[in-house]
């Protein structure tokens, strides 16, 4: 009885938190007048054409492109994040080297660091480089390693590997360099696959510097496209908003099928937060 | 940032191995070779460092002094000493406005996040079938909330004729167009910002299991009930850890952009309500041009996220209760 009583406790709570996601996904599947008019969940009628116009694009931009941007700035991200902080991660937790205590310090004090404190001379950088408007300003950092926070889940996790294999390869005559490509990287590809997935999800998600980065709509990732659909919008174009906002999640939705159990282990072993 | 991770003797290399010793002086020239590896490894954070933060830094520093605006070149850009400062603190209603909306929502939201999450993960840290998934799923709106696409349902759902007011509807209440209303579009984005308590709740339930049993074997053999064990054990238990989720959310709560963006249109509105810190100084910077002044915004904020960490620290020492020695259970 008491177990009854806790699974409805807790089923009810996820009826309600997650009733914004169930409600866009329905809302999706509704004819324009319907979404205007009536308030239940469920539509009376199936309709494909929210997601048809979609994929018609908008201004003229079919909406691909608008995903194929928001890929290719998440995928070099991820690339840039795992090799970037696999370097500087190996570095912290495997060297020695006489600045080593200080340099890591000054790395934990950058993960708290707000972004927004260096985003007006970050843009004037790029600025005079004549790099707005390209996917570098988004992309170049990541390959600097300046996602402090994925070195110091990397670092965690290589302290934490047995001592006695880095010994034996170094006894062998390994060097830094193929103990770290023999060893070390291998045995840590639990911690690159969440740096990885962790990076992809975020920088799916990001806003702010694709906002200030990105200004041609042929540029724009989804986050962008979608922020023109609110201002075109009337409510005639209620449904096609929704139905992109969907496939905007989706991916994010895949992963977290997927790697379910890695990703919210990864929080509760590491701390990161969500947002 | 560690304080949920099982604190584990450090395999560093600073710890002396027996047996390496003698091998260590054959190797001396290794060592220098090791530190050189080292800094080479480092290479590319290193430039990100200097390029990426160190640099940008100093530059907004000095920017916050000047009349900078984007279209100026290096040689026209103007010192103008304190003037952005004093117009911040003096003469900046719109300002003020900001901080009090940023202060708000964090001291309400925060609070009220961390209570959700704290609340559930009591409920979740037991053995029954079905928990890992549930844990999965009240974490999923964590993953999804800093998106547009989460801002757009948000302002449909609290509208006029929203599926929100929908409800009460079914109650006989009318509600209000609660994301365009002036009086309540701030609290509409708090129930956003409590929606995703899924990533503090996470660290609570790995809190939670660190917990030794016998703590609440020990306090139920002298007759304690629910309330006295969640008082006295759970929570001194789990004060570094509601300490490390404080600190986190707070900090993230103050930098709150998307959300307030999306749901304002970009504006802050209506009538300036959802005007938080980092979207007025987006506004300055990037809407109006006005970049020295964002950037004198920027570094005040900087100082006050910094006073704030060491505020929430000092207060820590009284509350927070580390058991002693390592517990490597």
């Amino acid at each position: 009885m008491r177990r009854f009583v806790w699974h409805a406790v807790i089923v009810g709570l996820l009826l309600v938190l997650l009733y914004p996601l169930v409600w866009l996904v329905a809302m999706s599947f509704k004819p324009a007048e319907e979404i205007v008019s009536s308030l239940s969940l469920l539509p009376k009628k199936v309709v494909l054409g929210n997601y048809a116009e979609v994929f018609e694009g908008t201004g003229g931009i079919p909406v691909w492109r608008f995903f194929g941007n928001s890929l290719i700035v998440a995928v070099l991200s991820v690339i840039g994040n795992v090799i970037s902080c696999t370097l500087a991660a190996y570095a912290f937790a495997r060297l020695r080297f006489r600045l080593r205590g200080p340099l890591f310090a000054l790395m934990l004090a950058t993960i708290m660091l707000p972004a927004h404190v260096v985003l007006i001379p970050q843009y004037t950088i790029f600025n005079n480089l004549e790099l707005i408007d390209t996917f570098v300003p988004l992309a170049l950092p990541k390959f600097l390693a300046t996602d402090a926070f994925f070195i110091f889940l990397i670092v965690q996790f290589m302290r934490g590997l047995p001592d006695e294999l880095a010994d034996a390869a170094r006894i062998d005559g390994c060097g830094a360099v193929r103990s770290f490509t023999h060893v070390v990287l291998p045995l840590s590809r639990p911690a690159l696959v969440t740096t990885a997935i962790f990076t992809f999800i975020w920088t799916w998600n990001d806003f702010l510097s694709q906002l200030i980065y990105l200004n041609t709509p042929e540029k724009y990732t989804l986050p962008l496209a979608l922020r023109l659909f609110i201002d075109q919008t009337s409510e005639s174009s209620y449904g096609p908003m929704f139905a992109m906002s969907v496939l905007t999640l989706l991916p994010i939705g895949l992963f977290f099928l997927a790697f379910q159990r890695l990703i919210v282990d990864g929080v509760s072993t590491t701390g990161m937060g969500g947002t | 940032m560690a304080s949920t991770t099982t604190t584990r003797p450090r395999p560093g290399p600073d710890r002396p191995k027996a047996g390496v010793s003698a091998h260590r002086r054959g190797l001396r020239p290794d060592r220098t070779r090791e530190g050189l590896a080292g800094y080479i490894f480092l290479s590319p954070w290193l430039l990100g460092l200097m390029g990426i933060t160190a640099i940008p830094m100093l530059m907004s520093l000095y920017l916050s002094f000047t009349d900078y605006d984007i279209l100026s070149t290096w040689s026209e850009i103007e010192w103008v000493g304190l003037a952005n400062y004093r117009r911040m603190f003096g003469d900046d209603p719109s300002y003020w406005h900001a901080v009090q909306v940023t202060a708000t929502f964090a001291l309400i939201a925060v609070p009220l996040k961390l209570a959700a999450a704290l609340g559930v993960a009591l409920l979740l840290n037991r053995e029954r079938r079905g928990v890992g998934l549930f844990r999965g799923l009240f974490y999923l709106p964590s993953l999804l909330g800093g998106s547009v696409a989460l801002a757009i349902v948000w302002l449909n759902i609290f509208n006029r004729d929203g599926a929100f007011n929908g409800f009460l509807g079914l109650f006989g209440i009318e509600g209000e167009p609660w994301a365009n209303d002036p009086d309540w579009a701030l609290e509409t984005l708090m129930v956003l910002a409590i929606w995703q308590f899924g990533a503090p709740m996470v660290i609570f339930l790995a809190g939670l299991k660190q917990v030794p049993t016998e703590l609440y074997e020990a306090a139920s053999v002298d007759g304690a009930g629910p309330v006295r064990k969640f008082l006295s054990i759970t929570l001194p238990m789990l004060s570094p850890v509601i300490f490390f989720n404080l600190v986190l959310e707070t900090i993230n709560g103050f930098q709150g952009f998307t959300s307030a963006f999306v749901l304002s249109g970009g504006t802050g509105g209506p009538v300036d309500s959802t005007l938080m810190y980092t979207l007025n100084l987006y506004i300055k910077g990037f809407t109006d041009y006005e970049m020295g002044y964002a950037s004198a915004m920027a570094w005040v904020f900087l100082v006050f996220i910094g006073v704030i960490t060491v505020v929430l620290f000092s207060t820590g020492r009284f509350w927070v209760h580390y058991s002693d020695g390592d517990d490597n259970s």
